[in-house]
């Protein structure tokens, strides 16, 4: 050609524009690699498949070392539905006992969002072991179904359900709040399942396997240089006896209420009765566990609500161990101190009423319960002179009162515990009216009744601080979790309350040792203990009087303190006090030597109205 | 030292540079289809039955064919460029009667175990006829664009012949064998003709056409474009003396503009269904879904990511091995590369191609015959194609088109055709000093 030369320049263009084009990629090379993180993690979902090994959960032990939870293996039917094509259908309906409709629609459930065709779902979920053992034989026959090894729980003894608790399925809500969890893991809901999730429920295990684009495991992952064991859950060392929560149980049975008892020296919750309670090994495995919650559920004695913590009650005579500690701390008593009984409280036409009984002290107006008496502390505390308004009276006497428990969340280490109620001047104000309301308007507050409301841990609480004159432990049914046996520091602080007159505990004391030797509670006299105790009737608007009992022994060192509320069972010591006297009794001197009284307390039904014994005299 | 070298020798006057890249390009590629296809069954990269063992035997013969090129006396391709076109153009004819089908197109010869394409054969052939052409002392298709409608055949006539050379066997494989990717590698000898005198004018024509081709699609909005369009003709008229052959002129452009993307958008919606979602992967248009239309390209630039800066590592890229990008060892190759060796060794291969390309340029334009030098650039711009097609759909700048990465892909006929391409090449470079016509 005659103008290659003039043509030459053009190789720089060309060479230019393909130089061009190369740094263009090496630049989006450097972007999608170097820079972008997208697609290396959109590669490690693509390839890499991420099997969880399930950890055991941490067993449970009582104070003396026994068992209250361990672990059961149980086994879920997983399904891959893609890899499941012809599998012996016909075989695994029967075996598992589902119709084939039930197959097609657990299929369905399993292949369609959230689940995927190429991901595992659970099919049938904790079988029992026969069913198992009777799958395990076929298993070659289903493909694509595999099973996955599980723990459930078992109880040894169907003892304390309400304080252990349970676990439970996952819900939607918890898995979005805390990515440790999958969609069909368990956790604990209620109890100690609950408010030591954490330490229970161990560290899951993975194990990565390498799958290729159909989803088929090819192999480990850096032949398992980065898998990781399930780590079982740690153990828990729980306060309660389980010898002494099992006696109770049977005493409680046929009742509604509650039984708490602590230690008071140290706080620890010693037994935690609900009544009606169940078998917590109800409430485990697959299908039953289902079953049985909906029938547990429905119950209208409601055997799921956990009493000891959620029921709240009128106290009752009780509560008048307060009103005398703080009486005695305000100078508005001594033990000298006698008011007039006409059956009731005078200045308001005998209202409220009391039982006949002679003239009292402070020691006898324990004994022997008066209404009147504490009618007269309540009001002479409220109306002191010091206050410039009996407002101001009224929250003094308040926030005592709250110093002992009443109104304000204890801080156990037991999920949904309920304050209770110590009602306030703003709560008066509205009900009443400003200035519509007046010390002798709310008066019954003074015999622990009207709108006062406490669960039966708190008053095991208020028992403990009388117990310890003056201070309490925070009650907790922890004492170790694992290897560490340190306490949370909260349980381990003396709480003081506002009264610290020991000459006023001492007085209160005489008081309830002698309801025991003289008083409401004679006939609850535990054989060989110096018991302390005060009896309560709780009005109440749902029918005939709860039944209410404190009680601690022995008067020196206490090793113990109860207390005791048996709805609609009228008077506190008919029913509550021999309970709580039996309890002190197996406690206190490792043996019962009332075997009538003992056999007298379990055979009453009073839920169903029936005094089993009855028909066994007559 | 001194030339001890006997003139007679086979690698007489052979650039060594060339040679080097080739070895090396083709030592890669055939580790980077072990890890590919890597099967922990035949770990052997020697294994036959598999895919990296068969791409050894292409390696092998590849390299007697190459010797076998460097044999023949560099004359012979010259004297049958014409022949190889016709004999080439005629394989491509007859594949679609004799030929067995492979994947939906009937473009492979089979010879018991192994098939072979004669549209890849197709290229070199069509570089030795257009070489042979262009090379003549009387054709020259350096000309002025004018108007003159009477002279457009005298003027254009050995322009149109080129053309004609290079759209027939794009045309054959097109629309006979269905091989899209195959057959829009023959654009690349657009480079050519540029180098060989095109006026600039049908290029900044082309360049134009394929921006409005890829705005209008790019811009669903036709209308818009075309009131833009207008919006810019009248502001071009605003600037230039209005006479009537520039208004004239500006009229014509514009009706070219507004044809090319009216045009644009009637040949989009006449597409087939697979190319549409091609073209819409790659401009993000619409609604992509990433498993099923977007899933290669998705897939590829998943691989390519995942390899980081330095890679994973010789077999340890788990996107390709397990099957995620498709084509993995043959049009997706790169994605191995991406995984494995990260993007030092992405780099270090398009820098290598982009040598191995620029070296041919360089090779060319030292020639004393105009048919070397020709044939020169007609390999380079043909390697430049396949690479910057082949590693842009893998990184998604372009869509995605089969076309293999040269001396990388796994397969006889590319690895054959790209050796045959070359070696002639610089068998004719090693005669350099010879004019060649």
């Amino acid at each position: 050609m005659s103008n290659n030369a003039s043509l030459s320049g053009r190789k720089y263009f060309i060479g230019g524009f393909f130089v061009l084009i190369a740094f263009i990629y090496v630049l989006r090379l450097f972007y999608i690699q170097v820079i972008n993180d997208k697609y290396k993690l959109d590669a490690q979902n693509n390839a890499f498949r991420y099997q969880t090994e399930y950890p055991m959960r941490g067993y449970i032990y009582d104070r003396n070392g026994k068992i209250l939870v361990y672990n059961e293996p149980s086994y879920d039917l997983m399904v891959i539905p893609r890899e499941a094509k012809g599998c012996d259908t016909m075989s695994l309906c029967e075996t598992l006992q589902i119709t084939k409709e039930e197959y097609l629609k657990r299929m369905k459930r399993a292949s369609q969002a959230p689940n995927s065709p190429r991901k595992q779902s659970v099919f049938e979920k904790q079988m029992s072991a026969k069913t198992f053992a009777a799958l395990q034989e076929k298993m070659y026959r289903f493909k694509g179904f595999f099973v996955q090894k599980r723990a459930v729980r078992k109880y040894p003894k169907p003892v304390a359900a309400h304080l252990l608790g349970y676990v439970g399925e996952v819900t939607k809500a918890k898995t979005e709040k805390d990515p440790y969890y999958k969609e069909g893991d368990y956790y604990g809901t209620s109890g100690i399942e609950r408010s030591y999730e954490e330490a229970l429920r161990g560290k899951k295990g993975v194990q990565i396997a390498i799958t290729d684009v159909h989803n088929k495991i090819i192999g480990k992952y850096m032949d398992g240089k980065y898998d990781t064991m399930a780590i079982q859950g740690k153990p828990l060392y729980c306060t309660i006896d389980r010898d002494l929560q099992e006696y109770g149980e049977q005493l409680m049975k046929g009742k509604k209420g509650a039984l708490v008892a602590l230690e008071p020296s140290t706080g620890e919750i010693l037994c935690l009765i609900s009544a009606p309670t169940y078998d917590p090994n109800l409430l485990v495995g697959g299908k039953e566990r289902a079953r049985n919650f909906s029938r547990l559920y429905a119950d209208t004695n409601s055997p799921l609500f956990n009493r000891a913590l959620q029921a709240m009650y009128p106290p009752g005579s009780t509560f008048k161990l307060i009103d005398a500690l703080i009486g005695q701390n305000e100078g508005v008593i001594k033990r000298s101190t006698s008011f007039p009984c006409a059956r009731g409280y005078p200045p308001m036409g005998g209202k409220p009423k009391c039982h006949p009984h002679g003239p009292v002290d402070l020691v006898g107006s324990v004994a022997q319960s008066c209404n009147s008496y504490y009618s007269y502390v309540f009001r002479e505390i409220v109306d002191q002179k010091k206050f410039p308004s009996f407002v101001d009276g009224y929250n003094h006497w308040r926030n005592n009162v709250m110093t002992f428990g009443p109104g304000t969340h204890l801080g156990t280490d037991l999920p949904y515990d309920k304050p209770g109620n110590v009602p306030s001047v703003q709560y008066y104000n509205k009900v009443f009216g400003k200035n519509g309301w007046r010390s002798n308007t709310i008066v019954s507050l003074g015999i622990g009744q009207a709108e006062l409301l406490l669960v039966p841990l708190q008053m095991a609480n208020v028992v403990a601080t009388i117990a310890n004159r003056g201070f309490y432990y925070v009650p907790h049914c922890i004492k170790g979790v694992g290897t560490e046996k340190a306490l949370d520091k909260k349980f381990t602080e003396k709480n003081y309350v506002s009264v610290q007159n020991q000459e006023a505990y001492t007085n209160v004391i005489d008081g309830m040792q002698t309801c025991f030797d003289a008083g409401t509670a004679y006939y609850s006299r535990v054989p060989g203990v110096v018991a302390c105790g005060k009896t309560g009737t709780a009005e109440n608007p749902h029918g005939k009087s709860h039944a209410v009992f404190m009680a601690f022994a022995p008067r020196d060192n206490p090793q113990i303190v109860i207390a005791c509320l048996i709805e609609n069972a009228g008077f506190g010591g008919v029913w509550s006090a021999p309970i709580v006297s039996l309890m002190i009794e197996k406690y206190v001197t490792g043996k019962v030597t009332r075997p009538d009284l003992e056999k007298r307390m379990m055979a009453v039904d009073l839920i169903q109205g029936k005094n089993l014994l009855t028909t066994e005299y007559h | 030292m001194v030339q001890r070298r006997n003139q007679n020798s086979l690698f007489y006057g052979v650039d060594r540079l060339l040679v080097v890249i080739y070895v090396v390009l083709v030592i890669m590629g055939w580790f980077n289809i072990h890890a590919a296809v890597y099967n922990e069954e035949h770990q052997s990269i020697f294994d036959t039955t598999q895919k990296y063992g068969k791409q050894l035997l292409w390696i092998s013969t590849a390299a007697i064919i190459a010797f076998s090129i460097l044999l023949i006396d560099a004359n012979f391709y010259t004297a049958f460029a014409y022949g190889f076109y016709a004999v080439f153009i005629l394989a491509n004819i007859l594949v679609i009667f004799l030929g067995k089908e492979i994947k939906g197109s009937k473009s492979w010869f089979k010879f018991g175990e192994f098939s072979l394409q004669p549209a890849e054969f197709m290229k070199f052939a069509t570089n030795l006829a257009l070489a042979k052409f262009l090379s003549n002392q009387n054709i020259n298709i350096t000309q002025r664009i004018g108007f003159k409608l009477k002279q457009i055949w005298k003027y254009y006539r050995n322009t149109f012949v080129a053309l004609l050379i290079i759209v027939l066997p794009l045309l054959i494989i097109k629309l006979l064998q269905d091989e899209t990717g195959l057959a829009i590698v023959f654009l690349a000898f657009i480079i050519v003709l540029y180098r060989e005198g095109l006026n600039v004018g049908f290029i900044i024509f082309g360049i134009m056409v394929t921006i409005l081709f890829v705005l209008s699609l790019a811009f669903s909005q036709i209308y818009g474009m075309l009131i833009v369009l207008a919006a810019m003709a009248a502001s071009v008229l605003l600037f230039v003396k209005r006479t009537r052959a520039n208004v004239l002129a500006v009229i014509a452009v514009y009706l070219l503009a507004a044809s090319v993307v009216l045009g644009t958008n009637y040949a989009y919606n006449h597409l087939e269904a697979h190319q549409k979602v091609r073209i819409d992967v790659l401009l993000g248009r619409g609604e992509v879904n990433m498993k099923k239309e977007g899933y290669n390209v998705n897939q590829a630039m998943i691989a390519i990511g995942s390899g980081g800066f330095s890679g994973k590592g010789y077999l340890q890229g788990t996107q390709t091995k397990y099957d995620f990008v498709p084509e993995q060892d043959t049009d997706f190759i790169f994605c191995t590369v991406g995984e494995e060796w990260g993007f030092l060794g992405s780099t270090l291969v398009i820098f290598l191609e982009l040598l191995l390309i620029l070296r041919l340029i360089v090779l060319a334009e030292r020639q004393r015959s105009d048919f070397s030098r020709i044939y020169g650039y007609g390999v380079s711009a043909i390697l430049f194609f396949h690479v910057a097609v082949n590693i842009g759909m893998t990184i998604g700048l372009m869509p995605v088109i089969g076309i293999p990465l040269p001396f990388f892909s796994y397969g006889g006929s590319s690895l054959w055709s790209f050796t045959i391409l070359l070696f002639i090449f610089i068998k004719l470079d090693a005669n350099r000093l010879l004019v060649l016509r």
